[in-house]
């Protein structure tokens, strides 16, 4: 088999594998910070009473799938998406699509991803690779996170497609249609749509768990984290949060600057909307995060500890919740020149 | 953040591969830039593998005074819960839960110890004497 494909890397693994699956039919118009801002992937949410690694469950983009399924969709490609209860099945549909030439994206779990390193590997099942040929009993795979391809034998790689645990993979398949046309048009179109999307998910979910309305939050309960949870545990839930904002696949900044990527490219299509304006805000947003992993820093290195530090530590997240609540408002009042 | 404000800080994912940040160029513009890592974040990802290694050590304990099986132990080791060692043996969490005292563990089946041990990707001996090979 050889099969058309180039691997790029990319900031976070879903707008990543996006991008490297829509590059042939788009001509290379769809970059990652497209595909994560027309998939509308900023997000922030602390959901309550569940805890990932004993620690808080807090996340800086969208659910996972949502990207690929959302850039697709606005950009009017139809999606081909499968699960399998048998691994004999998904290992069978899988060489069926690398034979006839097509390139496919697969939702895997870390734990097991051998070429990860060991510091990095958890049982987070919601990672997506490309699968783009297989050699022998090999596969090559095109992982966003790396600089060059990896290789995988058939047993790891039905490993982690059948990894267990929350939103476990399920050996899931997924591929956009071929020949599809993107035009400017569409491009448009989505871009549009993906902020509409993201301003609804980041200002109108209820409740004080999402959106800037549960950054607000979770910055008022840092401040009660010190007595709640002790010194200790409380350093360790920052330091979960700063890994959540920070680590891979994230691009630094808890996501933000990709949005601040996506929102200039995307006055390149849609000029006199004051998008590049915008944009700024978002790399400040961005910023605002990144001094607030230092401040988390130094409590979880212990260098930092009183109850002034958490309260500055929570003043920070009400602070950024301030800015990009205006910034949202700002693409929610949007008039489309 | 600006291009050349990307931190260089060599982390564990460094040593693999470098990781792509969005900053922006002297004129404003967005690029992608790689980072080989930031301290901040290697930081923050050595105190949860700190938290982990407490944990292990206090599985370890508790295996050998008895109060629980050598399962606790890989668990701990691991990062699982019964749910997901549940899943990826095909028990029911109850069974797991039952196989953690030493009692019931001791008189497993090899059949179903080999499905542990394929779960933590151990020898069924290792699994006995709570051995592991880096890997």
């Amino acid at each position: 088999m050889k099969i058309d494909f180039e691997h790029h890397q990319g900031a976070h693994c879903e707008s990543g594998v996006t991008t490297n699956l829509l590059r042939k039919s788009s001509g290379g118009k769809i970059t990652e910070p497209l595909a994560f801002g027309i998939g509308a992937g900023l997000f922030f949410a602390y959901i309550p009473l569940i805890t990932i690694n004993n620690g808080p469950a807090i996340a800086f983009r969208t659910m996972p799938g949502d990207i690929f399924n959302r850039t697709c969709k606005s950009l009017g490609i139809p999606v081909t998406r499968k699960k399998f209860s048998s691994k004999e099945n998904a290992e069978k549909y899988l060489i069926d699509r690398l034979n006839e030439g097509t390139p496919v994206g697969c939702q895997v779990g870390v734990y097991y991803l051998p070429y990860f390193p060991r510091e990095y590997r958890f049982h987070f099942n919601a990672h997506n690779i490309v699968v783009f040929d297989k050699v022998g009993d090999n596969f090559l795979v095109s992982d966003p996170i790396m600089e060059t391809t990896s290789i995988l034998n058939s047993y790891e790689l039905e490993r982690v497609r059948f990894a267990k645990g929350a939103l476990a993979p399920k050996g899931h398949i997924y591929y956009p249609a071929k020949n599809v046309s993107i035009t400017g048009e569409t491009i448009k179109k989505a871009i549009k749509s993906g902020i509409k999307k993201n301003v609804h998910n980041m200002l109108y979910i209820p409740g004080s768990f999402a959106g800037v309305a549960g950054i607000k939050n979770t910055g008022k309960k840092i401040k009660k984290w010190r007595d709640k949870l002790g010194i200790e545990k409380a350093g360790s839930y920052l330091a979960q949060m700063v890994r959540m904002q920070e680590e891979i696949g994230t691009g630094g900044g808890g996501f933000r600057y990709i949005y601040a990527a996506f929102l200039q490219q995307a006055d390149v299509y849609l000029p006199g909307n004051q998008l590049q304006e915008i944009s700024v805000t978002f790399t400040k947003a961005g910023d605002m995060w990144r001094e607030a992993a230092v401040h988390a820093a130094g409590i979880y290195k212990g260098r930092l500890g009183s109850q002034e530090d958490f309260n500055t530590m929570g003043d920070y997240l009400l602070e950024i919740a301030e800015v990009e609540k205006q910034a949202f408002k700002t693409l929610k009042g949007l008039k489309w020149q | 953040m600006k291009k050349d404000d990307v931190p260089q800080d060599l982390g564990a994912l460094g040593k693999i591969t470098r990781e792509i940040c969005y900053a922006t160029d002297s004129t404003g513009k967005y690029v992608a830039e790689q980072s080989t890592g930031w301290d901040v974040k290697s930081k923050a990802l050595d105190v949860a593998w700190e938290d982990i290694q407490k944990r292990i050590a206090a599985a370890k304990q508790k295996v050998l005074k008895g109060d629980a099986s050598p399962l606790l132990f890989f668990m701990e080791y691991r990062l699982m819960d019964t749910a997901i060692l549940a899943g990826y043996t095909g028990f029911w969490q109850w069974q797991v839960k039952r196989h953690l005292k030493p009692g019931v563990f001791n008189k497993l089946s090899t059949q179903k110890l080999q499905k542990y041990a394929e779960a933590f990707n151990v020898k069924v001996d290792d699994l006995k004497t709570m051995t592991v090979n880096e890997d």
